[in-house]
């Protein structure tokens, strides 16, 4: 995302700001210069210490107000997804939720994102300022840090009415996996009714863990319950841009395919060679996946011994 | 315990998604349904109020067809319903729609309001929260467990790598994830019942708003559909060879591993 806000400020002629929330914040804005930001912006408190709607969007809204930038970014995640419609509607603005695309039109920034769940495309602008907008996991691309940049850090000052801590987290309920977040993987293992099984997910674990892959499942699986439903994806679960998503054993209906379309890459097993998946896989292999997926995972570890 | 829930009118998912001749999405002849995520809604209202009693209020923005939507919310059980239709809402956007429902909800008194976290059509997850910054009420997102006592309500969220469990005091905004239950359908008594309650039709003059009022934010400039996929190369041979042949194509012409 600095790397992206780099290129627009650059294209613009502009500065770049981060703006870090938390507590005991420490050092990083060495960091954050070195991936561009001219400036950064620690509010540090301890109320701030675990994300929380209110405190945040009170921090972030005054400071926009205060700094008034032309463009504010966030990341199309759990929590930018529940702070930044709250901070827009506080400003009074327009919001573009998890965008996939952003240019400059002259000095307007235009963007575009998925509708449909990624069957289409939209492309907006903002009619008034600030443009707010947050930012698709795994879509822009990461300019190499630049160590000679650095950054001027001001504090925040964080002033939080009582009113603001209304909502109270009583439990964190981790699940436990070393793998990575579904949204935010590079590499997808997926799987479908060709599962036939709860029990069964656990040859896609192997192979997910071989590759440092995310494990992800189709609506079929998941209402026959077999997995929990956080792991879907698809219109009514989760939209995903992997570099590579290897589906095994999912036929590729069309609210499946719009969660994961615009992956780069795409890797079907299946037994039926008529099966949709097929006609957007880039590669696919014909067969059963009780076969075929252990024989991936073996030759993936092979890969991996080798170096 | 009054209930409002927050109910959009979406396509389908099943839906094909073709582009309109004059710019735009192409909306002819697409099946509508309730955005599934509202179902969800819906159903934990019914829950709520099938446990503490009160009434529920399904309130939704929108074209005449969104009556449709609304009439089945009353078949599934809901007591009334609220319509917002006006000339001046075509172009709504996100901020629009909020600042007319805020309205709507200001007009009656809720301890709780309800929706689905997004659409399945826009995706925009923008509505229902900035609802809950109009009112200024706390909000909980993307919940999949819910109960309510003493004038708590107590939820299950997700959060990056798993969930947690917040309290917040009512009145509160909180958005349904799917998981959250097992909507039911209308019965055919439902049907019959849902003729005689009560449907409010609004515009905005009803709502104390004017057009300068609810002009959007955004402007989208154009639509269009992805660049569609082609099938590539279906690797033949025996298992082992087969694989072997797509991890070398992995690596060496896709670059992905």
């Amino acid at each position: 995302m600095l790397s992206l806000a780099r290129r627009i400020a650059d294209q613009q002629g502009g500065e770049t700001a981060a703006v870090v929330l938390g507590h005991n914040l420490g050092d990083c804005a060495a960091d954050l210069a070195r991936f561009g930001a001219d400036r950064v912006y620690l509010a540090d408190d301890e109320r701030l210490a675990a994300y929380a709607t209110l405190p945040y969007t009170r921090v972030l809204a005054d400071l926009v107000r205060a700094r008034e930038p032309r463009l504010v970014l966030a990341g199309y995640t759990v929590m930018g997804r529940d702070l930044m419609p709250r901070v827009a509607a506080r400003l009074g603005t327009g919001l573009f939720t998890d965008c996939t695309g952003l240019e400059l039109d002259g000095t307007e920034p235009v963007f575009t994102r998925p509708i449909y769940a990624g069957k289409a495309f939209v492309r907006g602008m903002a009619a008034s300022g600030p443009a707010l907008a947050t930012i698709r996991p795994n879509v822009f691309p990461v300019q190499p840090p630049d160590d000679g940049r650095t950054a001027a850090v001001e504090m925040v000052q964080v002033d939080l009415p009582p009113a603001d801590l209304r909502v109270v987290v009583r439990e964190v309920m981790r699940a436990v996996s070393a793998r990575p977040e579904l949204t935010e993987a590079d590499i997808i293992v997926s799987g479908g009714r060709g599962i036939k099984g709860p029990e069964n997910f656990k040859i896609l674990e192997e192979l997910a863990d071989c590759l440092g892959a995310a494990v992800g499942a189709s609506r079929a699986a998941v209402d026959a319950g077999w997995i929990e439903q956080r792991f879907q994806v698809g219109q009514t679960g989760k939209t995903v841009s992997p570099v590579l998503y290897i589906a095994c054993g999912i036929s590729g209906a069309i609210q499946h395919l719009a969660g994961m379309g615009s992956s780069k890459c795409i890797v079907a097993v299946n037994k039926d060679p008529e099966a949709n998946i097929f006609k957007v896989a880039d590669y696919g292999i014909v067969g059963d996946l009780f076969e075929v997926v252990p024989e991936m995972t073996a030759v993936c570890r092979e890969m991996k011994a080798q170096g | 315990m009054n209930i409002a829930v927050l109910l959009k009118q979406t396509f389908d998912t099943e839906a094909k998604i073709t582009l309109a001749a004059g710019g735009g999405i192409e909306s002819a002849g697409v099946n509508l349904i309730i955005n599934p995520y509202d179902e969800f809604a819906l159903e934990e209202a019914l829950r709520l109020k099938e446990k503490a009693g009160g009434e529920v209020t399904v309130i939704g923005a929108g074209g005449p067809r969104v009556a449709e939507a609304l009439r089945t919310a009353l078949a599934t059980g809901a007591d009334r319903a609220v319509h917002i239709e006006d000339p001046a809402l075509a172009a709504a956007d996100e901020y629009a729609v909020a600042e007319v429902l805020a309205a709507a909800l200001r007009k009656g008194s809720y301890d709780l309001v309800l929706a689905g976290w997004r659409a399945v059509d826009d995706g925009s997850a923008q509505v229902a929260v900035r609802v809950a910054e109009l009112l200024d009420l706390p909000q909980v997102n993307v919940v999949t467990a819910l109960t309510v006592a003493d004038g708590q309500a107590s939820a299950t969220m997700e959060i990056e790598g798993g969930g947690q469990r917040v309290e917040v005091p009512l009145p509160a905004v909180v958005t349904a994830q799917k998981g959250l239950n097992e909507p039911r359908y209308p019965s055919m008594k439902g049907i019959m019942q849902a003729k005689k309650k009560p449907m409010e039709h609004l515009a905005l003059s009803d709502l104390g708003l004017d057009a300068a009022a609810v002009t959007p934010k955004t402007r989208p400039t154009c639509h269009f559909l992805p660049a569609g996929r082609s099938a590539g190369r279906v690797i033949e041979g025996e298992t082992p060879e087969a694989v072997r042949e797509l991890f070398r194509a992995l690596r060496f012409e896709a670059k992905v591993v």
